[in-house]
């Protein structure tokens, strides 16, 4: 049995798997822009006094 | 409560926060890979075949959103009765990654009915308050963004995720009280085979410091940003060429 084929269920394995990656490391993409973002915001506002 | 009083302020969360979010975001990683060698290399389910890998995702993402939602509800509890300081940051932040994880566990909970039920779809019990409880993130978050007085907003938001919690233990029941396609419990119970079990449990701990990960750098981003707002007030309100 090939692991990619996963025993005829592979159309549904990896999307379930796809997907879980895209969300997981979007929300840590997303997450960590924000706080760099928040951040950067501080220290632009701190500098400028 | 002493405990949690004394974390209360920003200034502490930030110096905690910063300590534990290497062990928490290393644990995720270490335990994320080893979930998905373990799951990977487990043999065919006698019933389901090799579809019982989805279980190492769906079930993870659903535990981790019904605790966060129950966070939330503690949080909102907490900043209703006591006005715990830091309360409605926490659920605020928690919230969008509870969401994310309860459609991750609707979406690979759908991929896994087609091929075992013959439907990605069924209004049992279970789905239907889980899709429910989506909606109740939704609220959640749309409440918070809808209503510009942020203490009116945190109010409001916090009311919503305690009646919400009410869907909780009729996520977790649901399989006992009616009759669904959804299959029973089988982790507390021991229905599920050793081989399953540790691949699942190592995958339910990676979930868990994921979101912990996320949620503290969230919250630490929120109170950043809290900071960049006042300091902004003050150059406002500071008069023309300074003092």
């Amino acid at each position: 049995m090939s692991f990619w084929s996963m025993g005829g269920y592979a159309a549904y394995i990896w999307p379930a798997y796809a997907v879980s990656a895209v969300g997981l490391i979007g929300a840590l993409v997303w997450t960590l822009s924000a706080y760099a973002a928040a951040k950067k915001r501080v220290k632009d506002l701190e500098g400028g006094k | 409560m002493q405990f949690l009083f004394r974390y209360a302020n920003p200034g502490q969360f930030m110096r905690l926060s910063s300590v534990l979010l290497p062990f928490t975001a290393i644990a995720a990683a270490l335990l994320l890979a080893l979930g998905l060698f373990l799951g990977f290399t487990v043999p065919p389910d006698y019933q389901q075949g090799m579809t019982v890998t989805i279980m190492f995702i769906h079930v993870p993402a659903a535990i981790v959103a019904e605790g966060c939602y129950g966070l939330i509800a503690v949080l909102s509890l907490m900043a209703l009765v006591w006005r715990h300081p830091l309360s409605d940051v926490m659920a605020r932040a928690a919230a969008p990654l509870g969401a994310l994880f309860t459609a991750l566990g609707l979406i690979t909970g759908s991929l896994w009915g087609r091929p075992m039920w013959g439907t990605y779809w069924v209004w049992d019990a279970r789905l239907t308050s889980f899709l429910l409880l989506l909606f109740l993130y939704l609220g959640y978050l749309a409440l918070w963004n809808a209503i510009e007085d942020e203490t009116k907003a945190a109010r409001a938001a916090a009311i919503l995720a305690l009646i919400g919690a009410v869907n909780l233990p009729i996520i977790v029941y649901s399989v006992e009280w009616w009759n669904t396609l959804h299959q029973g419990e089988s982790i507390v119970s021991g229905k599920l085979a050793p081989v399953f079990l540790w691949p699942l449990l190592t995958m339910m701990a990676a979930y868990g410091f994921l979101f912990l990960t996320l949620w503290m750098i969230r919250v630490r981003t929120e109170i950043i940003s809290r900071r960049a707002h006042s300091l902004m007030l003050s150059g406002a309100l500071m008069p023309r060429g300074g003092l």
